[in-house]
């Protein structure tokens, strides 16, 4: 099975968030909880409802990682830019991140 | 510019209060996320990758200063210190806090802007020539119309659930530089042969998944009757338009489905029966929305004629920068400028809070107070005097924003895509920073001459690729991006869609394609009037096939 861990945006601001091991919603995908069997993807999967019942966070979605040299990679390029934010230097002091890059 | 009268007032800041309860209540929890979202919807607030996303209007593209200020102040207190101008002449601010966006539109409010239908299956932001008012060409303002059509839109209990969103654009020059033949409905305002203001009415177009150019259904539309049609025309769409499949409710499928002739016909029926209603729009009225778009009084400046030829001769940037960015006013002691929001390497349509406090200073100082925002994602000065160009041009510079690159091959266009989009498949940005770089020489860019590059990050089209000289559309193929490139789109009076020229390329190959399209066109050019749309016209898609794909079978893949 695909890794998975749980992710969605922070209610009240809209971050991307991850589900810790702790049930905290973290803003680092590294520090998330990585389900490798069924159960554990069915306990993320209802940590997340209830969240969102509490109006903790919206958009709650599991998604497939891999871990490469102890760094956790979402597979889809969508969340791993979710995940390390806009891949371009978009405001003074913010100098994009590291990643896939064109070829300039 | 328009002034809010009481009524405007009391509107918008009962919409304000309103949203104000309504985020409250969602974050008590009295309010659940399904009820919540098209509220926030209709108030402007999306969310994105990354966080909330506020979008605010910016009708017909018209700012004063003061409220330039106040979208900087926005920036610099409630985001990350800048803002996005978008294809649709509005404002994005991507790092907005949900908690935080009542007291944005309060903010907002407080120098007459809002973010009301900027989302939502209604009416939207009406469009209209950047250079309205101001261009040597133009037949009318056409501004005084896109705000009666504003009024009448907003809020409009009939047409604030249509069947997909309804975006209208006009234009009062035969030189369409509003690309209203991609609109839902196009309206072009010009004179007939008695000298009457009226409206060629154009109706269905638009790009997205279906790319569509629009039908004129109507040569000439007395102006007393802009609502009455427009009317007419909603409630055939409302009537008939698709609700049972979001990709097929646009008015472009119904006009396609049903054909122009009939759809016009249908129009018709029901124009009869409000032509001579309370719709109908009293000449009063329209003379009463034209005096708060009455140009600046501008006084004689021809001392800057000769001013100009000694600064340009003394300055070869300054020179460059007035034959790029500088376009003939109608008064011909001044000129209509052009901000580039597209700095070399830089991202399409952001400016940060100083850039925007400063262009709000140098319209204060030289500018009469007008600011502009184009569907090309830059900014205009309408009305700049010649004498005044060339500290104009030393402020911009010193703000950074003295690109000379209008309508060349490095001001591009490009959505948010990937980067910021929940909607997105593939980054558009760091295409436009990379392909803005190859090209970046001034001397390369001159040599090239106009070339618009058009770039989505998915098929909604928002970076308006399907109407670019050379178009590039984003996918994700087996999770990673690939990028689709057409080439002969245009969106002015002569639109055209582009046509797919091959395989996509992949992102590190990207530029070079484009770079191989650009040599293929220096190339077979008769000489240098001819422009890249002009040759492509002219010689068709095989010899850019050719040169990208040297006829191999991959072409067909």
């Amino acid at each position: 099975m695909v890794d998975k861990v749980l992710t969605a945006n922070r209610l009240a601001d809209g971050i991307s968030v991850w589900l810790d091991a702790s049930g905290n919603w973290v803003e680092s995908l590294q520090d998330a909880f990585v389900a490798r069997h069924a159960e554990a993807v069915a306990a993320l999967e209802a940590t997340g409802k209830r969240s969102f019942d509490e109006n903790k966070v919206v958009d709650v979605n599991v998604v497939d990682v891999e871990e490469v040299d102890g760094t956790l990679r979402p597979l889809r390029m969508r969340e791993r830019i979710r995940a390390e934010g806009p891949s371009i230097a978009y405001a003074p002091g913010y100098h994009g991140l590291s990643g896939p890059k064109f070829a300039a | 510019m328009y002034r809010y009268d009481e009524f405007d007032h009391a509107f918008v800041s009962a919409r304000v209060e309103q949203f104000r309860d309504q985020v409250q209540r969602r974050l008590s929890g009295e309010l659940a996320e399904d009820a919540f979202k098209p509220l926030r919807l209709m108030n402007g607030v999306y969310l994105q990758l990354h966080a909330y996303m506020l979008r605010v209007a910016i009708p017909y593209g018209t700012l004063s200063s003061r409220q330039m200020r106040m979208l900087a102040h926005i920036a610099r207190k409630y985001d990350r210190g800048y803002g996005h101008f978008t294809t649709r002449q509005n404002i994005q601010y991507n790092w907005p806090r949900l908690s935080d966006t009542p007291d944005i539109l309060k903010e907002l409010a407080s120098v007459e802007m809002h973010a009301l239908q900027t989302s939502g299956n209604c009416i939207r932001n009406v469009t209209a020539d950047h250079f309205s008012g101001a261009a040597a060409d133009e037949v009318a303002d056409p501004r005084p119309y896109a705000e009666i059509l504003r009024q009448w839109s907003s809020v409009h209990p009939e047409f604030s659930f249509l069947p997909r969103k309804f975006k209208i654009a006009v234009t009062g020059a035969e030189r369409d530089r509003a690309a209203i033949q991609v609109h839902d409905i196009g309206l072009h305002l010009k004179k007939d042969e008695n000298g009457r203001l009226g409206f060629s009415v154009y109706v269905g177009g638009g790009q997205g998944r279906t790319p569509m150019i629009a039908k004129k259904i109507r040569d000439f539309l007395p102006e007393e009757d802009l609502l009455s049609y427009t009317t007419a025309i909603m409630r055939v769409y409302n009537l008939y338009g698709r609700r049972d499949n979001k990709y097929k409710a646009r008015i472009k499928i119904l006009v396609h489905e049903t054909g122009a002739e009939e759809l016009a016909r249908q129009v018709e029926v029901e124009f009869a029966k409000l032509k001579d209603t309370e719709l109908k729009l009293p000449d009063a009225d329209i003379q009463a929305i034209s005096t708060y778009f009455a140009p600046a009084a501008l006084p004689n400046r021809a001392e800057g004629w000769g001013n100009l030829a000694r600064w340009k001769k003394a300055d070869p940037e300054f020179a460059r920068w007035v034959q790029q960015n500088v376009q003939p006013h109608k008064h011909p002691d001044y000129g209509m400028v052009t901000i580039s929001l597209k700095p070399i390497g830089g991202i399409p349509g952001d400016a940060s809070d100083a850039q925007m406090d400063a262009v709000a200073d140098i319209a204060e100082e030289y500018a009469f107070d007008e600011i502009r925002v184009s569907h090309e994602q830059n900014l205009i000065l309408p009305h700049v005097a010649l004498a005044d160009l060339e500290p104009v041009y030393r402020a911009l510079v010193a703000a950074g924003l003295a690109t000379a690159n209008a309508g060349l091959i490095t001001d591009i266009i490009a959505c948010p895509g990937l980067d910021y989009c929940a909607l997105a498949n593939a980054r558009s940005i760091p295409v436009a920073q990379e392909i803005s770089s190859r090209f970046g020489s001034p001397e390369r860019q001159a040599e090239i001459g106009e070339l618009k590059i058009k770039i989505s990050g998915c098929i909604n089209a928002c970076g308006h690729h399907h109407v670019g000289h050379i178009g590039l559309l984003g996918v994700e193929k087996k999770g990673a991006e690939l990028y689709q490139i057409t080439l002969g789109g245009s969106g002015d009076e002569n639109t055209s869609i582009g046509e797919i020229i091959g395989r996509g390329f992949e992102p590190e190959k990207v530029t070079d394609a484009v770079e191989t399209i650009v040599d293929t066109y220096l190339g077979l050019r008769r000489d240098k009037t001819e422009t890249f749309l002009e040759a492509y016209r002219r010689v068709g898609p095989q010899p850019f096939k050719d040169a990208l794909y040297g006829g191999s079978a991959q072409e067909a893949a």
